[in-house]
């Protein structure tokens, strides 16, 4: 056969080896360019194919109080979490068949799905805090739960509960919202982060970095194995927080806080603006925040009417009522227009006639001629409102701007809202129209009553100014802030004599019950009755002791408590546990006195005060289905007249 | 005259050796994965197989290649006979769980008679070419051939098993061509394909039209000849379209992720994704043998049969890849040899055609693991998994042992 010429053969065999060459050759070319040159890119690859980022949540820093004692810790729980898969029809199919074990009904699928929808590339949590009992039925069936992780993380836990609520705060998921804050930046989806209270103020610090950890998977999704020590990045714990508070102190105030009543105490040291006790009645349990609060107990507490999340220190306003003589007495005094001794034109006859109007005095037979001292100890309505005329409204209005009563104090914690009190005359020409109202308000701004609302932490700012050296210190719980520029600008012997006035108050005027205890300690104070339109008035206490060298000053206020004197028992028993006298005294205290405030309810500030103390719009997960009325700007509805 | 064994083909046995060696220990790595499965043990069948491959080698080295020559026909019939009965008791098995390739007696499976086929078809083929005094010289004369080919390549095509179809034509051009076949004629035999693949686009298809009319102008064969294989390639282009539709979606699926794998990568393309990351992670030394994390991770698809490359790419690295290239190239070029020092036309065929077979397993396997071709489930020989595939390529080798000492036998190893 021709065809089988060694010369052609020769040929063909050159030809097929050229092609075995060139094909060995292709083959050589093509695995060098994938192996050699795109190695690190397949490497990757291989990686994040098989390796899944766990993060590590790093423990908060503890809360502690003046003496160490833990007011938030971290406990060890369980997380039950699913590896991120590769559709969220598989990741449902999972959940579905886990749902038996974790109860999880249809609605709480289709929450941990939109949680994955968020993250796809991080293990989205299925339980949040799971029992042992859920922990070891799940490692049972580990097999059959592709991409099952359960994980030991710290836990938030606050001991105390709802005695500290307020103060500490609680701790949640972060939001969408918050993600855009560059405050936030650097917490992952899911994370925590504090949502309230010190939480939330010193969260910076609190926080901690997370660490984070890969695991192996297998096509499955199944959890093989840990990887290589070296791709674990430890988490940074947050830092500890040591605040002001005097928890024995914080305790004793919510024992002896009058059950089922709302309200709020604040203690501070007058002589540095440390907070001592920050109680806010009712409360609610932070505890129940942590892991993402149950949408229940959410609820029940939005539409609670006594808004226990709201913190009553800060968050809301009330008339001062007659704890705000002692301002009016004071801008007098700075003015030079009285001295602690002056005496009024009119004496107190139960009432003053002023224009067409009579203003009462709140004791219907009168208090007769009195010297300022005697006027505070006495509340004496008739006495102030002179004063206020003295004064002049412009003069007043000017000084209560200088005193902070329409401003912020400060204080070391998120939400705290502004006191209000009119800027100046214009204030009225914007409500009631140009001369459509008379310098009758003085009348009423000097008793605490009209335009004036003020928050507990503002009225006990200004007590402290009357127990120190007349310089405001603003109130904190951890960091001293910048000082403040607020000033009674009083001499120390105006002083002694105001806070002369305020021991009389407890020895012999509206707060006579609560005396001397102890026979060692003067109490100087001074009630208030705010009235309310819609119930019983609410009653203040603001008092400092030792009275000749004060050492805590604590306010407190008492919703539908109706009068001040019922209030000043509880402030001298907290001032006198804490300085460590007898209170059985103070305990056995029973002051019957009638209101010290003008009988009049003249509520010219647009809304009560409970709307006053709606629910400023926390940034939760869950929106309050009920936010009450709009957050009050001073603009609503114009409020009848004083004629 | 009973050849003795000490007279084996050195070259060509050691380098058999090795590649046995490399494919077992690969197959048993293939196997450690971190979930055991029933691959994790399939190294020891594989090692009966070994075992039965040897015997068979043996015998064949034995066998006269007259023998064999006379036998041919009988072998040829069989396999046809027998692919035949495939396609009506054939079951699906292993990794190609979809098509009736398998025979089985008594749900015991017996191997895959189109395995066995693409041998018979080799032998059958050299027989007639080596009958003939000339190559064939027109399409006339390549009638008979592309029935030999044709009738097994389409039984195959019907089970459907694609790949080994595209062996037997494989088989087909490379047997021609060694034959003497001039390439012109080849071409104008493989234009019809040609047409076909290009039918995707109608301006391709055009050009190519165009391209096929110069060249048969330029060639100028029997006028009848230029007519059919015109005809051939406009038939083709017509039934392109309604040939794609019949295709099976995993048939179409995997022309497609060829074309781009990251088009589905968790369905389709998962395949050659994966098998290229596997790969590429296993860098210029691997990630050390049975340490590969995508084969152990069950990542890796078939990593016990197809993608068995895969595994050395990625635990042995760059340098297991030119290791294992290095005898596969050495064992072709060595049965290269053996052809062209074959004492006689039907020894030299069988063998080249033996290398073509080989040849395009080895290419095509190795190429779809990194995506230069499309994926067909052919084995790779000496690695994958599969006894009678392991037994087809004993037999070859057989044949090609005796081929080589016979030549050398006729004083031809002293040239």
């Amino acid at each position: 056969m021709s065809g089988f010429h060694p010369h052609l053969l020769e040929r063909r065999l050159r030809v097929t080896r050229g092609v075995v060459w060139g094909s060995v050759a292709a083959l050589v070319i093509v695995f060098f360019r994938t192996q050699i040159l795109e190695h690190s890119k397949y490497q990757l690859q291989s990686e994040t194919n098989r390796l899944r980022p766990i993060p590590l949540p790093a423990p908060r820093g503890i809360i502690t109080d003046r003496n160490g004692k833990i007011l938030a810790e971290n406990v060890t729980g369980y997380t039950v979490s699913l590896l991120p898969a590769p559709d969220q029809d598989s990741l449902r199919a999972t959940l579905r068949r886990i749902a038996p074990i974790v109860k999880l009904d249809s609605l709480d699928i289709e929450r941990v799905l939109a949680r994955y929808r968020k993250t796809p590339y991080l293990p989205v949590t299925v339980l949040p805090s799971a029992t042992f009992g859920i922990v070891s039925a799940l490692e049972e069936r580990r097999l059959i739960f592709p991409g099952l992780l359960i994980q030991a993380e710290p836990k938030r836990h606050y001991p105390d509960s709802s005695l500290v609520a307020h103060l500490v705060g609680y701790v949640g998921e972060l939001t969408e919202a918050e993600r855009a804050q560059r405050r936030f930046a650097s917490v992952r989806l899911g994370g925590l982060l504090g949502k309230d209270g010190l939480e939330r103020e010193y969260d910076d610090s609190l926080r901690g970095a997370d660490g984070v950890r890969f695991v192996e998977v297998s096509a499955l999704g199944h959890v093989v194995r840990e990887a290589g020590a070296a791709s674990r990045l430890s988490p940074v714990p947050g830092r500890a927080l040591h605040t002001t508070i005097d928890l024995e102190l914080q305790r004793y105030i919510a024992q002896i806080f009058p059950g089922g009543q709302r309200g709020a105490v604040l203690a501070m040291n007058p002589n540095t603006g440390e907070i001592l006790a920050l109680y806010s009645a009712p409360g609610f349990d932070p505890n129940a925040f942590v892991g993402g609060v149950d949408p229940d107990y959410w609820r029940r507490l939005n539409e609670n009417e006594a808004h226990p999340l709201f913190d009553r220190t800060i968050q809301a306003r009330y008339p001062p009522g007659s704890t705000w003589k002692l301002a009016v007495a004071a801008m007098a005094l700075r003015r030079g227009i009285v001295t602690l001794r002056s005496r009024m034109p009119i004496p107190c006859r139960g009432g003053l006639q002023y224009g067409n109007r009579f203003f009462r005095c709140w004791s219907a037979q009168g208090h007769g001629d009195l010297a300022l001292v005697d006027a505070i100890a006495q509340s004496c309505d008739v006495y102030f409102y002179q004063l206020g005329l003295k004064l002049g409204l412009t003069s007043l209005l000017e000084d209560a701007g200088t005193l902070g009563f329409h401003s912020r104090t400060g204080v070391d914690l998120p939400g705290e809202i502004t006191s209000e009190f009119p800027g100046g005359t214009d204030y009225y020409d914007r409500y009631y129209g140009p001369r459509r109202w008379t310098s009758a308000v003085t009348l009423n701004l000097a008793i605490g009553q009209g335009e004036n609302a003020q928050t507990l932490v503002n009225m006990v700012r200004f007590y402290q100014m009357l127990a120190s050296d007349g310089k405001a210190r603003t109130p904190y719980l951890v960091h001293p802030a910048a000082a403040s520029s607020v000033s009674l600008d009083l001499a120390p012997d105006q002083l002694a004599g105001l806070r002369q006035a305020m021991i009389s108050v407890v020895e012999r005027g509206t707060a006579r019950g609560a005396a001397r205890f102890g026979g060692s300690i003067a109490i100087a104070g001074k009630t208030g009755t705010a009235q309310n339109p819609h119930g019983p008035a609410h009653g203040w206490f603001i008092g400092f002791a030792p009275a000749e060298k004060p050492e805590i000053v604590v306010g407190a206020i008492v919703e539908f408590a109706r009068e001040g004197p019922y209030v000043a028992p509880l402030v001298t028993r907290v001032i006198g546990h804490y300085l460590g006298v007898d209170t059985t005294a103070a305990s056995r205290i029973r002051i019957v006195l009638p209101t010290d405030t003008a009988p009049h309810p003249m509520q010219l500030l647009p809304g009560p005060p409970e709307e006053d103390t709606t629910v400023t719009p926390l940034d939760t997960a869950p929106t309050p289905p009920d936010t009450g009325a709009p957050p009050d700007t001073g603009d609503a509805t114009p409020a009848p007249r004083t004629r | 005259m009973r050849p003795p064994l000490r007279e084996l083909d050195r070259p060509l046995g050691l380098v058999v050796l090795a590649l046995a060696a490399y494919g077992l220990a690969t197959l048993y790595s293939a196997g450690q994965t971190d979930v055991p499965t029933f691959v994790t043990t399939i190294w020891q069948k594989q090692l009966i197989w070994l075992g039965v491959g040897a015997v068979a080698v043996v015998l064949m080295f034995r066998t006269s290649p007259r023998l064999l020559e006379w036998a041919t026909p009988y072998a040829y019939g069989i396999s046809v006979v027998v692919l035949v009965f495939t396609l009506f008791v054939g079951t699906g098995g292993g990794t190609a769980a979809s098509e009736r390739s398998w025979i089985a007696i008594g749900g015991w499976r017996l191997g895959q008679p189109a395995e066995l086929a693409k041998l018979a078809v080799i032998l059958m083929l050299g027989r007639w070419l080596a009958e003939r005094r000339e190559a064939p010289a027109t399409l006339r004369d390549l009638v008979p051939p592309c029935v030999i080919v044709g009738l097994p390549t389409l039984l195959v095509a019907k089970q459907p098993d694609l790949g080994s179809a595209m062996v037997f034509i494989a088989i087909l051009f490379t047997m021609l061509f060694w034959a003497g076949t001039k390439p012109s004629l080849l071409l104008l035999l493989g234009s019809p394909v040609i047409g076909l693949i290009l039918a995707f686009s109608t301006v391709t298809w055009g050009a190519w039209i165009v391209v096929l009319v110069a060249l048969l102008v330029w060639w100028r064969p029997y006028v009848w000849e230029g007519l059919a294989v015109m005809l051939a390639n406009l038939v083709m282009g017509v039934i392109a379209v309604p040939l794609w539709q019949r295709l099976a979606p995993y048939q179409q699926n995997r022309l497609l992720a060829f074309l781009n794998p990251q088009e589905d990568p968790r369905a389709t393309g998962w395949h050659v994704i994966q098998s290229k990351i596997a790969i590429g992670s296993g860098g210029f030394l691997g990630q050390g043998f049975t340490h590969g994390p995508q084969k152990r991770l069950a990542f890796l698809p078939a990593q016990f049969t197809d993608f068995i490359f895969s595994v050395v790419g990625e635990e042995l690295g760059f340098v297991g890849v030119l290791v294992a290239l290095a005898l596969f190239g050495a064992l072709l070029l060595i049965l290269l040899r053996i052809a062209r020092r074959a004492t006689d036309p039907y020894s030299s065929l069988c063998v080249f055609g033996v290398t073509g077979m080989l040849f395009t397993h080895i290419i095509e396997n190795i190429g779809m693991t990194v995506n230069l071709l499309p994926i067909t489930g052919i084995p790779l020989p000496f690695f994958s998994y599969g006894g009678s595939f392991l037994l087809a390529c004993s037999l070859a080798v057989g044949i090609s042992l005796r081929v080589a000492w016979e030549a050398r036998q006729s004083g031809y190893a002293e040239l």
